[in-house]
């Protein structure tokens, strides 16, 4: 177990470096000087723009820029932005996630809600109409991007009923209602692509678990079968649930950037586009690596857990 | 069904011996095979809700070309709206204003009504089709071409080139697909519908690699390759002649359900206004125009994404069409 954990946590490592490699690569390759962006519509002398360059290394070489960010990256620090100065990178980072783990959390929650009872519906009544039903509903609810199910949900409850705001976000901590409010229609935006997922995850598994022999031995002693679903099949199904739902958290911290564009949400999403727009190179950077960085900390996390508890995993 | 058409039989219900042979001979062995496959017998083999699928993409890909070729080769005489022109601004060869309105309902003239500067919405769509076509091509070219040749080799030659591919497969794959997409198209000043199709296209790479690869490790162990290792045949020929020929329809089916993502990537990122830009019309930024006016007009941003959807969904569903009738088949080999 050691030695699978710390393989694991080599390979971890090297694919971290190879990320913060990759992205520090592309935002050099930004066109344009730095300095544009730095000064502005402020007056430009020689001297101010030696001076800045000095205290950015702006000059050095490649190679050297790297590993002097990435030095200051291992603890903590991505720089600064240019275009808002003095704003610490790593500062707007905290400042945004948990507005995007918010988001993401509440959309996993939404869409296990509504997964679990439909994948048990179709794995249940296979080959029924109810499974034809919530097939098809899965499929349709799959090929909806998320962006466009936003904005008819928006149109249906901010405009024609005006039950909730269309844009904008209240902090958690201005209190729990305006902020549920502002959070439910992006977070059941994003739900939607993962319940499909979810459900799909479910009816498979539980298809291939009600052939089990203890599923027969369990209806064999009479238990009903609605105790048998919930006691007996849905258990196994739990681990690979378990597996994808870790793995789309991760994907979400940076899939949330349309929806949180659509829904002025002031998470990460939307502060990488408007540094992208801004062309605020060490913005993008940071979170382009912050977010990568979570996601594949998260896979790997899953994968460990997964190793913990299911033997089979951890001896093989 | 006739003999050369070998039945799709379900994977619960294998099929005899001699049939598995006799099928492994005919795939692998090049010129002899007698086994044709027209794109009529998959259509007529589809369920119903497959043939509205594909009879959509058909649509699609037609009325893509249609706008097109209307554009840069007959100078708009065919029947079809210019898809920029404000039908109610000032016409400089006339010298007249136009007729047209903002925001008009569907008429015969314009037959899914005109958006908020009164363009013409139908063939703004038509337009905006051409955009998704020409990046989901050229997306799943590169991922059949180049992914599916990496992915084929290394799996056949494992090894230190395998090892380090591989990796650098993963590196890409690390990233959250649109967020490794924003920061690439950001590097871009233009970004026209070349730049974009080959960003998109580069980043495609990776998952195809990543299948081919799984079939090649497969298809590697088989009889038929051993067979060919035995009696002593180049590894390159083992290569082109045994691998990737029966790597590549796995691939195709595959394009199809990719090609799905595909065409929502680049619909979130024309709705970000990042991909091509205007006045290039594209699903996603007629989408993010017409949602301004969604209180006065809720049909302009529904059409576009209704075309967007349904074409998502139709590949979707030839796409899963494609690959169960690929494994049923693979299955035989």
């Amino acid at each position: 177990m050691r030695k699978v954990i710390l393989t694991r946590l080599l390979r971890l490592a090297m694919t971290l470096l190879a990320v913060s490699f990759l992205t520090f690569l592309l935002v050099a390759l930004l066109p344009g000087d730095p300095i544009d962006g730095i000064l502005g519509q402020a007056e430009r002398t020689p001297e101010v723009e030696a001076r800045i360059r000095a205290d950015l290394h702006l000059d050095d070489p490649f190679l050297v820029r790297y590993f002097r960010w990435l030095g200051d990256a291992l603890q903590g620090d991505l720089g600064e932005s240019y275009i808002n100065q003095g704003q610490s990178v790593m500062g707007t980072i905290m400042d945004r996630l948990p507005v995007t783990a918010q988001l993401a959390f509440m959309a996993i929650a939404f869409a296990l809600v509504l997964a679990i009872p439909i994948g048990i519906i179709g794995a249940y009544k296979q080959s029924k109409w109810q499974d034809s039903v919530s097939s098809a509903a899965v499929q349709v609810a799959l090929s909806i991007p998320n962006f466009i199910i936003g904005i008819f949900l928006s149109w249906v409850f901010a405009v024609k009923l005006g039950w909730l705001p269309a844009t904008g976000w209240s902090r958690l901590s201005d209190g729990v209602v305006d902020n549920f409010k502002t959070a439910i229609l992006p977070a059941s935006a994003l739900a939607m692509t993962q319940m499909a997922i979810f459900s799909r995850l479910v009816r498979a598994d539980m298809i291939a678990t009600l052939q089990e022999n203890y599923i027969l031995a369990a209806r064999a002693k009479g238990l009903s079968d609605r105790f048998i679903l919930a006691r007996h099949a849905l258990r196994p199904s739990s681990l690979s649930l378990m597996t994808i739902v870790g793995i789309n958290f991760g994907a979400l911290l940076g899939g949330t950037v349309v929806i949180e564009t659509l829904f002025a949400v002031p998470g990460l999403g939307f502060r990488l586009i408007n540094a992208i727009n801004d062309r605020d190179i060490m913005v993008i950077q940071g979170i382009t690596v912050f977010i990568a960085t979570a996601y594949v900390v998260i896979n790997t996390v899953v994968d460990l857990l997964y190793a913990v508890i299911d033997p089979r995993i951890r001896k093989g | 069904m006739s003999t050369t058409d070998s039945a799709p039989h379900t994977p619960d219900f294998p099929s005899d011996r001699v049939n598995r042979v006799s099928t492994a001979v005919q795939v692998g062995g090049g010129p002899g095979r007698s086994r044709s496959i027209t794109p009529w017998k998959v259509f007529r083999e589809m369920p119903i809700m497959v043939k509205v699928s594909a009879l959509w993409l058909l649509f699609i890909v037609a009325g893509a070309i249609y706008a097109k070729l209307d554009v840069t080769v007959f100078n708009g005489s065919l029947p079809l709206q210019d898809p920029n022109l404000q039908t109610n601004g000032f016409n400089a060869a006339t010298g007249e204003f136009g007729t047209g309105e903002p925001l008009e309902p569907i008429s015969s003239s314009h037959w899914l009504g005109t958006d908020a500067i009164a363009r013409d919405t139908f063939s703004r769509i038509l337009h905006g089709a051409w955009v998704s076509l020409v990046v989901a091509s050229v997306a799943a070219a590169f991922g059949v071409i180049v992914g599916g040749f990496l992915g084929s080799l290394v799996g056949f030659v494992r090894g230190r080139t395998e090892t380090v591919t591989m990796s650098m497969i993963d590196v890409i794959l690390a990233f959250p697909a649109l967020v490794l997409l924003l920061a690439m198209v950001s590097i871009f000043e233009v970004r026209d519908l070349f730049v974009i199709s080959v960003v998109i296209g580069f980043l495609s790479i990776p998952s195809y690699t990543r299948v081919a690869r799984a079939n090649s490790l497969a298809i590697s162990n088989r009889e038929f390759v051993m067979a060919a290792r035995a009696i002593g045949t180049k590894p390159r020929t083992i290569l082109f002649r045994e691998i990737i020929p029966n790597v590549l329809p796995t691939l195709m089916s595959y394009a199809m359900v990719a090609a799905a993502f595909v065409v929502v990537v680049e619909g979130s990122l024309s709705f970000l206004g990042l991909s091509v830009q205007l006045p290039t019309s594209t699903w996603g930024n007629m989408i993010n125009q017409a949602r301004r006016d969604i209180k006065v007009d809720v049909s302009q941003v529904l059409w576009p994404s209704i075309a967007l959807s349904v074409t998502v969904l139709s590949l979707n569903q030839v796409g899963d069409f494609l690959q169960k009738r690929r494994a049923v088949k693979g299955s035989s080999l």
